[in-house]
């Protein structure tokens, strides 16, 4: 399943032959759940953020389903993009950030020591709250990470084909080489969509995509995020709760504690979590009748 | 009158501006003061400047800027002021700009964030405000006694322009690594982390997102360095440069670079203090071409800026 959601890149072809073997291992001792159940692509298991004394998240387990869209729902402040930045080592890049516990990616340890940062969020790809587009033309803003991934072959093709499935493909077809600062707020996040589609990665994060967008801007975010679910797994933070019902296979509460540490709450089908929750705090939360 | 009248006649008057608001325009007043008072200095100044300097150019022509340091006023003229304050300011190009470039470049994209980071930082600072003698004193210790130990310049004396470029380039290596460090701190964070999210290393980020983002203000920082490099006269007294008349010869280029050298602001310093009334023109005379100078290194500058402008 893996391989063939997996288009074949050549930084996948030389990444060493450990990261194979190890799969290929995890997924036989996997085999015997069922089969309509495939591997979750990321496993956190007991996994603690601090920033620096202050630890913004608590013992959070869970497992994220392949090609599925899983929404993150909290009150602010709970740690929902501690969370998220936690799965493509981003928190690395913020002084004093330290993590416990285990992010496991098809099995793989990605805080293990021998593991590179930069692969890894080449396969787990990040959507910004804010619209981030590089200060480039529109092509270079999709052709950048392809390139520095040493990516060859036809750029044009892949520009248009990362466009194109980021719905963003007519209406900037004939002004390429303008810059992508001068879009609009939705079409530079369908930018940064297509920016982070065209290095092929196998997971996306998207934190608060929509934050920023008109209700019919976020609605194609939306139908955009269910069709690329056919070929990658992706993960929304959002505090829109219509969206994380319309949107998303399966929700995860969190919450805050006294000391202000974020913890989950629960998880599960999102139509449960929406219409029959388990916990009262999720009830609360979900029905607005959180503080 | 009905209520409503009265209300609407309240609103009127309060909106129409009654009498003047005295403080805002004593103080926009006092704004345009200040701006006509420098404007007035600078203006002064330069017109003092041209009136006596331009007649020089009428009488002379070229002839002023090919012609040697020489004693004789009629004769004297500007030709190794500006060689030397070329070479100067292309030492300095290519030693502090370079280096305090990559200086700036580790304090704020590699440099883990801790107390000897800071304390090295804030000592940056500190440098820059050291007065320009202290520099002089620098090079002559170090560049000119280093040059001298190895037996190089006009009797083996080490009073080269390469000391001279050599000590203008630490005077203005803080300024160009604050200039810098301050330009790339200005690039947003969110780019760093774009470039991050799909999948480019440290090294490409920094090089293709975070320094093309901070070429702007990089070359600022380059526009003040070059226009102190060329300016400075105090340091270039103690790192060699000759004070008062010599001649160069028919020494070849090479020959030159290793014999006595002097910069314009330190012609026009000796040129003040002679006595003969015609060299105040020459004086004025050399201002001008070291404004010249100043501009056009200046306008090269300006032009790249302009070029890589920005906007985020
Ligand atoms: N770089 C940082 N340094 C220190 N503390 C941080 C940092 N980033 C986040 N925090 C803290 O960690 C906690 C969780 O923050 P986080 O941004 O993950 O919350 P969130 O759930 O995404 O909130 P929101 O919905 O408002 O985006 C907060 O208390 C925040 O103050
Ligand atoms: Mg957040």
């Amino acid at each position: 399943m893996m391989t063939t959601a997996t288009p074949p890149s050549p930084a996948a072809e030389t990444s060493p032959k450990r990261h194979m073997d190890i799969r290929i291992e995890t997924r036989s001792r996997t085999g015997d759940e069922p089969a309509t159940r495939p591997a979750p692509v990321i496993q956190m298991e007991d996994v603690s953020c601090w920033y620096g004394d202050f630890r913004a998240i608590r013992d959070i387990s869970l497992d994220i389903r392949t090609n599925a869209i899983t929404a993150l729902i909290g009150p602010s402040g709970c740690g929902k993009s501690t969370l998220l930045r936690a799965i493509n080592r981003m928190n690395d890049l913020v002084p004093g950030a330290r993590l416990t516990g285990k992010v496991l990616y098809h099995g793989e340890d990605l805080y293990g020591p021998r593991v590179d940062a930069v692969e890894v969020r080449r396969r787990i790809g990040m959507v910004f709250q804010k619209p981030n587009p590089f200060p480039k033309s529109i092509y270079d803003n999709v052709a950048f990470g392809p390139r520095v991934n040493g990516v060859r072959g036809d750029m044009d093709e892949l520009v248009e084909s990362s466009l194109r499935r980021a719905a963003l493909w007519d209406e900037v077809k004939d002004k390429l080489k303008q810059s992508g600062m001068a879009l609009s707020g939705g079409q530079q996040q369908r930018l940064c969509i297509a920016r982070a589609i065209a290095v092929e990665p196998d997971v996306i994060l998207m934190d608060e995509p929509c934050s920023a967008l008109d209700p019919r801007a976020t609605l194609q975010i939306e139908e955009l995020m269910i069709e690329l679910k056919e070929n990658y797994t992706i993960i929304i933070v959002t505090h829109n709760m219509q969206q994380a019902a319309r949107a998303s296979e399966e929700t995860v509460f969190l919450t805050m504690g006294e000391e202000r540490a974020g913890f989950m709450v629960e998880k599960g089908p999102t139509s449960e979590i929406f219409t029959n929750p388990k916990n009262q705090l999720t009830e609360d939360y979900v029905s607005g009748r959180f503080g | 009158m009905t209520s409503s009248a009265v209300a609407a006649q309240v609103r009127r008057a309060s909106l129409q501006r009654t009498g003047v608001d005295v403080r805002s325009a004593v103080f926009q007043g006092l704004l345009a003061l200040c701006l006509l008072f420098s404007l007035t200095v600078l203006v002064v100044l330069l017109v003092d400047v041209l009136l006596r300097g331009l007649p020089v150019f009428a009488a002379r022509g070229a002839d002023f800027l090919t012609s040697e340091v020489v004693s004789q006023p009629d004769r004297a003229g500007v030709v190794q002021g500006i060689q030397g304050s070329v070479l100067v300011v292309l030492i300095v190009a290519v030693t502090a700009i370079p280096i305090g470039l990559m200086t700036a470049i580790y304090l704020e994209e590699y440099a883990p964030d801790n107390r000897l980071t800071r304390f090295i930082s804030v000592n940056i600072r500190n440098l820059a405000g050291v007065p320009s003698i202290v520099y002089g004193l620098l090079g002559l210790a170090l560049f000119v006694g280093t040059f001298r130990g190895l037996g190089i310049g006009t009797g083996g004396n080490g009073r080269i322009v390469l000391a001279g470029g050599l000590t203008m380039a630490t005077l203005v290596l803080p300024i160009m690594i604050i200039t810098a460090s301050e330009a790339l701190r200005a690039v947003p964070n969110a780019i760093r982390e774009a470039g991050y999210g799909v999948g480019a290393s440290k090294w490409q980020v920094t090089r293709k997102l975070v320094l093309p983002s901070a070429v702007p203000g990089i070359l600022t920082g380059v526009v003040l360095s070059l226009s102190r490099a060329l300016g400075e006269t105090a340091p270039l007294i103690l790192a060699g440069a000759v004070l008062g008349s010599y001649s160069s010869g028919d020494k070849d280029f090479v020959e030159q670079l290793f014999g006595a050298y002097t910069a314009l602001p330190m012609v026009i310093f000796g040129w003040t203090k002679e006595s003969a009334p015609e060299f105040r023109e020459l004086a004025a005379a050399g201002i001008i071409v070291l404004l010249a100078v100043t501009l056009l290194a200046n306008a090269v500058a300006v032009y790249f800026r302009n070029r890589f402008e920005r906007s985020w």
